[in-house]
């Protein structure tokens, strides 16, 4: 059980292996859940449901032929819709790629059919995964899950709504800037970053490729843990997947904290709302309090993150969206010559916030800028890492906010992109470093809203970071504090 | 190093016929406000002096990832090119491409 008191990913995939339930019975409740509640929160741009009743009768087929099918066994999955699926729509909620079926699986949703799991839809996104409110949707907003007046966060906030309203146990979705923990803690879930290249990207559409990492959605750390090493492991298909094993995440979740050095990351803290800063400053506490030695630590060169992150992925940005020319898959406007119907499929196809990020990064990497903005952020990102190295020293892991603030209000932030920029502040420097991170729910802001707690890890640290996160969550449980059910509703 | 002048409306311009985005006049200037504000933000960064700190291309030390060259199929190519736009005789199919210089 989830300390809500819904069924974890973990007992329902129990229940389906012993027979107890059937895999279908779970997808039937999932897709009745998502009937009666996505009207209103329109966290899912398409629902699977044929193909997900499909696939829960071939686990019960094989539950009954006495084969394994998999730790996962039954459980609905939502994907963002930038993870590829064979005959199922992929849009990235971008005109571009309206009606697009790719021909393929990404490699993460394979391992997720091997694995036993269903998936049962795709879910809502900022275009192309760039945004922090799912508001840069063609489709438009997503709603948070527990008020319909503000974002869930973003990009990946259909996964992180439709996980936090219980209409599935697990989503997915990416993380280049905080895009899986950012929503993750305004929705009230348990949303990470691996260490790049620990996921492979086989089949997750581009966005900043020196950054992106796809991560998991849960409604507990054990959930999240387990998805991670379903996930992970080296794959041939991505040349930047390490070849290593998985990490054992589950493995680390009953150790505790004591005798760990846990830095409070003043940089994580400082710039926040003061009801998440109160927060983290429990969080830290509460670690103290269970044998963990907790300092205050100081990381100057995160305040450079925001800048360098704003140069480094519009510039990736720039040239992986450079593919959607008209040519080979998703809209083309017709045009007299190939060049101007590149501008015009392109000027129809992509709406502001990726032109935004497709101009910036043009310009970052253009001739006579190139050395002052585009170079300089890349050696901002070794002095950052290097600052990373150089505190990992001292401490196992650093804890700090998620997000500035809980959930804000829907269009409150739309009119300046820089502010809604700012919403990343606290999540962009680990994917700077390809350092893995964390965000757990711990308490709620003044709001009623939820508020996330994040472990930062050195890079391959997964299990550190998991034992710290799990100890979190069972002080958080203590605190007897619930986001859901006091204030607003 | 001197720093950068700031963006101005004919660097968004310039900017956006290099990625193939057609702007009307309107746009160009909510554009060039936003954008401007973004790159102003980034003095932080670009007035740094880090000429002696090597760049960061990529967060992990790989070199040269290669994998065994076995065959195996690849796409369908009929699936793939049911995707695209237009094709003729198994190919995809464009509009001219020569003609007068752009």
């Amino acid at each position: 059980m989830t300390a809500d008191g819904s069924d974890s990913a973990a007992a329902l995939a129990d229940a389906v292996r012993r027979g107890e339930r059937s895999a279908r019975s779970v997808v039937e409740a999932a897709l009745g859940g998502i009937a009666a509640r996505d009207p209103e929160l329109h966290a899912f741009l398409h629902v699977a449901a044929d193909g997900a009743r499909a696939d829960a009768d071939a686990v019960d087929e094989k539950v009954r032929a006495g084969e394994d099918p998999g730790p996962l066994a039954g459980v609905p999955v939502a994907l963002k819709d930038n993870l590829c699926t064979r005959g199922i729509p992929t849009t990235c909620a971008s005109r571009i790629l309206e009606g697009w079926r790719p021909p393929y699986d990404a490699t993460v949703v394979t391992r997720l059919r091997d694995a036993g799991a269903v998936v049962v839809g795709k879910t809502n996104l900022d275009e192309f995964a760039m945004g922090s409110s799912t508001e840069n949707s063609c489709m438009g907003p997503t709603r948070h899950p527990m008020d319909p007046s503000r974002v869930p966060g973003g990009s990946s906030g259909g996964s992180a709504a439709a996980v936090g309203a219980g209409l599935v146990p697990l989503g997915l979705g990416s993380d280049t800037g905080g895009s899986v923990r950012q929503p993750a803690a305004l929705c009230g879930v348990v949303g990470m970053k691996p260490t790049y290249g620990v996921v492979s990207r086989y089949g997750l559409v581009a966005f900043a490729s020196s950054l992106d990492q796809i991560g998991p959605f849960a409604r507990s750390v054990a959930d999240a843990a387990l998805l991670l090493e379903v996930i992970a492991g080296h794959d041939p298909k991505d040349s930047t997947c390490l070849d290593r094993p998985a990490p054992e995440a589950m493995r680390s979740l009953d150790v505790g904290v004591e005798g760990l050095r846990v830095g409070v990351c003043e940089e994580l803290v400082a710039d926040t709302a003061p009801d998440v800063s109160r927060r983290v400053r429990e969080a830290a506490e509460d670690l103290a309090g269970t044998g963990a030695l907790v300092e205050e630590v100081s990381v100057p060169e995160m305040r450079l993150g925001l800048s360098a992150y704003y140069l480094i992925a519009p510039a990736e940005a720039s040239s992986n969206l450079a593919r959607y020319d008209g040519v080979r898959y998703g809209l083309r406007v017709d045009a007299p010559d190939v060049a101007q119907m590149n501008t015009a499929t392109r000027t129809a196809g992509f709406g502001p916030e990726v032109k935004r990020r497709i101009m910036l990064g043009t310009y970052a990497l253009s001739a006579g800028y190139y050395d002052a903005y585009y170079g300089k952020a890349q050696r901002v990102r070794t002095l950052l890492i290097r600052a990373f190295d150089r505190v990992y020293e001292q401490f196992d892991v650093l804890i700090g906010a998620t997000a500035p603030t809980t959930a804000f209000a829907i269009g409150e932030r739309v009119a300046d992109p820089l502010t809604m920029y700012l919403s990343d502040v606290c999540t962009i420097p680990s994917n700077l470093s390809g350092h893995p991170a964390i965000s757990v729910p711990f308490g709620a802001g003044d709001d009623g809203l939820p508020v996330g707690v994040q472990v930062l890890a050195p890079a391959l640290c997964e299990e550190r970071m998991f034992q710290v996160a799990a100890a979190l969550e069972r002080l958080a449980a203590a605190r007897a504090r619930p986001a859901r059910g006091e204030g607003r509703r | 190093m001197s720093e950068p002048p700031a963006l101005g409306r004919d660097d968004v311009a310039h900017v956006a016929g290099l990625a193939r985005l057609s702007l009307s006049e309107e746009e160009l200037d909510t554009f060039t406000g936003q954008l401007a504000r973004v790159i102003d933000h980034a003095r932080d960064v670009s007035s740094l002096d880090v000429h002696d700190v090597p760049p960061t291309a990529h967060p992990l030390p790989v070199r040269n990832v290669l994998r065994t060259d076995d065959p195996c199929p690849g796409l369908d190519r009929g699936e793939v090119l049911a995707a695209a736009p237009d094709v003729e005789d198994g190919r995809f199919k464009v509009p001219r491409i020569v003609g007068e210089a752009p």
